[in-house]
């Protein structure tokens, strides 16, 4: 299994962290645009599937698959997005991301000082943190 | 299980086709007395609820009636003003009626049309070469199945979350639509499929795959 890449909004569309780790294929633009093209669709699948949903919807959207990757999708009450680009096999992303969110971003992005809300995050403990976690999360789901 | 709806989109992004199997009603009849602990908005022709959802009324539910009495956009039927009926104390106790919107035809171009840029843009962000758009989109309450065709036309299937098989449903409706709409005459591409005998053996299908399992077919 592999985990590609990750993407992390606020709920204004802010990209807040991005990094690759295993891509083979980058879309030939910005990782700006990139990020605004990536925003853009998960805003409209947002609101495609609260309309076309035929029960009321709770979370919402949660992944799409394509042929060749997976996208999980992992929205806090507060609007922060987590956007985990992973291969088809993997499962249990869910979880993974709600980790995620409760031992990496709250811990060291909420709860350094440093850190403005609605800016892309500098803080290189997160950034080692993050990275940690994914490549523990690659091996042990191998 | 459940299939919600099978949709039919062309290479051009149009829905050529769709068919409601099992919708799910979903409405909630109650009494409610002054002040009303709701707080409605007008959005898109329909008085929704905004704020205070409860029991089964839910944020973005629409007045159906009043007092039994159907509301279209702000006006009852008689051509009373709904807000103005909501907010005068002497009309209540007042019997409202909310539920989920149902989708109108227009709505359903308008979603099958939205489908197509995501699909291909699914693509476009892909981390690998040669991606396919989206096959799987799954949500909370439903899972929609896509499967384009080599030509270019797309089925979707709209059905529970927990239903498998739905990529062999999708081939055998790919094949009555190979068999009845296109060998059809009166039938020009790209067009509003409208053949009688595809809608009778789709609903045949439908509900074998429902009953018996997709194995079955």
């Amino acid at each position: 299994m592999t985990i590609y890449n990750i993407y992390i909004f606020d709920r204004m569309g802010t990209l807040l962290y991005h990094k690759n780790w295993n891509r083979l294929k980058l879309s030939g633009m910005s990782s700006e645009e990139e990020a605004k093209l990536m925003y853009g669709m998960l805003f409209s699948i947002k609101s495609f599937v609260s309309k076309i949903s035929p029960l009321d919807p709770k979370r919402g959207f949660l992944c799409y698959k394509t042929s060749k990757y997976a996208l999980h999708y992992y929205e806090s009450l507060t609007g922060v997005k987590f956007i985990l680009n992973t291969d088809n096999t993997i499962k249990n992303v869910r979880d993974l991301l709600h980790q995620l969110y409760k031992e990496i971003y709250v811990e060291y992005v909420v709860k350094n000082t440093e850190c403005e809300m609605g800016q892309p995050i500098e803080s290189e403990l997160f950034k080692l943190k993050l990275d940690i976690f994914i490549k523990q999360h690659m091996k042990s789901l191998q | 299980m459940g299939i919600y709806g099978v949709y039919i989109v062309s290479k051009s992004g149009g829905l050529i086709f769709n068919y409601d199997y099992t919708v799910p009603k979903i409405e909630t009849e109650q009494t409610f007395s002054y002040p009303l602990d709701l707080k409605l908005s007008y959005e898109n022709n329909r008085l929704l609820v905004s704020f205070g959802q409860r029991d089964n009324i839910k944020v973005g539910h629409v007045l159906l009636a009043i007092n039994g009495i159907p509301v279209s956009g702000k006006k009852l039927e008689d051509g009373t003003d709904a807000l103005d009926m909501l907010n005068d104390t002497a009309n209540y106790p007042l019997n409202l009626k909310f539920g989920r919107p149902k989708m109108t035809v227009n709505e359903k171009i308008f979603l099958a049309s939205m489908f197509y840029p995501l699909f291909a843009i699914a693509s476009q962000l892909s981390p690998e070469p040669r991606s396919s758009g989206i096959e799987t989109l799954e949500a909370d309450t439903f899972k929609l199945q896509c499967f384009q065709t080599l030509t270019g036309v797309k089925f979707m299937v709209i059905a529970d979350p927990t239903h498998t098989g739905l990529e062999q449903l999708l081939k055998k409706i790919y094949e009555l639509y190979a068999d009845f709409a296109l060998k059809n005459p009166f039938y020009s591409l790209e067009m509003p499929i409208r053949c009688e005998l595809f809608d009778t053996n789709l609903q045949a299908l439908l509900e074998q795959a429902d009953k018996n399992g997709i194995n079955s077919i």
